[in-house]
Order: structure tokens, then C-alpha cells, then sequence
């Protein structure tokens, strides 16, 4: 992956737009995060719902926001830092300064495996 | 001696401290050794700095890792699964107890090691355990091989006593060592300090490593 470069990624998002797709979304403090009492450990994940969005918007100044406009509702998520577009499946997440994966958006027009 | 061990936990790299000498020893002793890895860690956080792995590629570089871990302590059978990372706590029970019922019942094996259910800390370690448990209940009294598991709660002591089993591993630490560096997607931080020299032999950690400690299921209670 590489760092997001705004317009790339806007560019390459709406080629998604209005198109029956597969996502994943994921977001997580880390499973032994429970172990600090003092911090509640959290997360969600969908792997392969699905998704068709009108309108999409990547915003910030790094870390990024993405926004999905559906065409009853919305989705997003923050922190945002890297991309990777590979056999036409975009894959942004948002790593730590250690590299760790705190938040992932992935977009595909078939399954992830 | 063991006849046959079964090692089952639900991650690659959930042997590497807690077992990997204890394992290392059967294998040096002769005694066949399976490891069932009930997933491939698809939901591991570190991606490295400089970054190694995609979320989509990283079940892939865990699975290298895991037969490279296997090579370095010299098992030859190891059985991965299929489950997914996260996961094992919201699947149907009886899926995990019968995948596990039918190693057993293939392996016969006269020690199993597994975590202990309630002191895993992570769900799938806890799910795993709960799972290994069940199948074995299921055997009558006389045909139960031995369990050892491995608690990992900061409490474990004042809950569960003393451990039944502790082994001292210095004597297989090097190949110990090599299984912690194989998992290097999740150790890569420890390793780095392994291989400098700044990790002390006497610290913490490295006493820690060099004793695996174990509890007997009490099934009878």
C-alpha cells in the first residue's frame, strides 16, 4: 500500500460509483486491548455485504474520511491513511505509526476470498 | 512417554511461547506431534512498517509463517483448519466440537494442549479451548487423553493455583527462538531485539520464555 493521494483516490472511487459492489469494512482497537480494563476495546466488521453508492467523497487533510452516499442511507469511515488498487479491488486502511491496521474500506465488484 | 500429542489453538504464532519447546522436546523425543491451527490469522493488525501485507494478502504471509514455525520444531503434521480469525466464538459449537472430535478420534492421542476456556483472554482462545473441552468430555472417562492448557490471564495464579506441569525449554530455546522469528508478521518487534543482542538473557521475558507452564483439566470435578 501507499500513502493516499487525495485525488487518485477520488478519481478512482467514482469509477465504483452507481455499480453493484462487494465491501469490507472493518474496524478494531486490537483483541487484547480487553486486557486494560481502562480502555474499552472495540470493533465491527462486515466482509462482503453489499453495497451501491450514488455518491462518494474522500475529505481531510490526512488521515482521510471517506463517505458513501447510498441509495437509502450512508456509510463512512476515518483515519484513513493508505491505498492499494489491485485487479480493479480498491483497498484503503488506516495504520498507526508501527503499522498497525486500525480501520479498513475495501471495494470489489466480486467476493473477497 | 506421550504415544501421540495434539496441539490445537486458533491462531498461527498461539504456540510459539507458550508450547513451542514443550513440542520441540516430543519431536526430539520421537514422539509424533500434530498442530491443528483452527485459522490463519486473516485479522492480525500488524501490517509492518515498512508495510509486508494487505489485509487480503495476509492470510497468505501467516500461512508461510506457520508451516515455517512446523519446520523449525520439526512437525510434520499440521492440519489447518479452515476457520476464520474472530470468528470461532459465533460459529455453531457443534462444528468446532465435531471437527475436533474427528481428529481425536483419527489421532488418538495421549496428550492434547489447548488454552484454558474462560482464561484465554481472546475470544477464539477461549472458543478454542471450550471447544477442545467438549470433545474430550465426550469420550468415556477411560479413553480421555491427558489436556494440558495454558491459561494466559494475569489472574491465572490466584484463580487456578499453581501450574501442574513446568518445563524447562532452555535446552531446545534455539529452536524456540527460530519459531518466535518465524511468525515474524506478529514478532517482528521482539525479533528485532532478539537479533541485536539487546534483548538480556536474564530479563523478564527471556525467563519467561524459558518455561512453559501448563494446568491438568480437571474433568472430574
Amino acid at each position: 500500500m501507499k500513502p493516499i493521494q487525495i485525488e487518485d483516490v477520488q478519481n478512482i472511487l467514482e469509477t465504483f460509483e452507481n455499480k453493484d459492489l462487494y465491501f469490507h469494512l472493518e474496524t478494531t482497537s486490537g483483541a487484547y486491548a480487553a486486557q486494560n480494563k481502562e480502555k474499552l476495546a472495540v470493533g465491527a466488521y462486515i466482509r462482503n455485504g453489499s453495497l451501491r453508492f450514488t455518491n462518494v467523497k474522500i475529505a481531510g487533510s490526512g488521515p482521510f474520511r471517506v463517505g458513501f452516499k447510498l441509495q437509502e442511507g450512508w456509510m463512512y469511515a476515518e483515519g484513513l491513511t493508505d491505498y492499494q488498487l489491485d485487479d480493479g479491488r480498491l483497498l484503503m486502511a488506516g495504520h498507526d505509526k508501527s503499522g498497525r491496521l486500525a480501520v479498513a474500506v475495501q471495494l470489489s465488484y466480486t467476493p473477497f476470498d | 512417554m506421550e504415544k501421540q500429542v495434539l496441539v490445537v489453538f486458533p491462531h498461527p504464532d498461539d504456540e510459539a511461547f507458550g508450547t513451542a519447546g514443550l513440542m520441540t522436546k516430543f519431536v526430539n523425543d520421537g514422539v509424533p506431534v500434530t498442530y491443528a491451527c483452527a485459522t490463519l490469522g486473516e485479522m492480525g493488525r500488524n501490517m509492518g512498517n515498512p508495510f509486508f501485507a494487505t489485509r487480503e494478502t495476509l492470510p497468505e504471509v501467516r500461512k508461510k509463517e506457520l508451516k515455517d514455525a512446523c519446520q523449525a520444531m520439526g512437525v510434520n503434521d499440521l492440519r489447518m483448519l479452515g476457520f476464520r480469525d474472530k470468528t470461532l466464538e459465533f460459529e455453531d459449537p457443534e462444528l468446532l466440537v465435531s471437527t475436533i472430535n474427528k481428529l481425536v478420534d483419527e489421532l488418538n492421542p495421549s496428550l492434547v494442549i489447548t488454552f484454558y476456556p474462560g482464561y484465554g483472554i481472546h475470544p477464539d482462545h477461549d472458543a478454542c479451548g471450550a471447544a477442545v473441552v467438549e470433545a474430550i468430555k465426550r469420550l468415556p472417562a477411560d479413553d480421555r487423553p491427558t489436556l494440558y492448557t495454558l491459561p494466559i490471564t494475569p489472574d491465572r495464579e490466584a484463580v487456578l493455583g499453581k501450574p501442574d506441569k513446568v518445563f524447562d525449554v532452555t535446552d531446545v530455546l534455539d529452536t524456540k527462538i527460530k519459531t518466535i522469528e518465524a511468525h515474524r508478521s506478529q514478532t517482528e518487534a521482539m525479533v528485532a531485539r532478539l537479533e541485536d543482542g539487546s534483548l538480556d538473557p536474564n530479563s523478564d521475558i527471556m525467563t519467561f520464555i524459558k518455561q512453559e507452564s501448563f494446568w491438568i483439566y480437571p474433568f472430574d470435578e
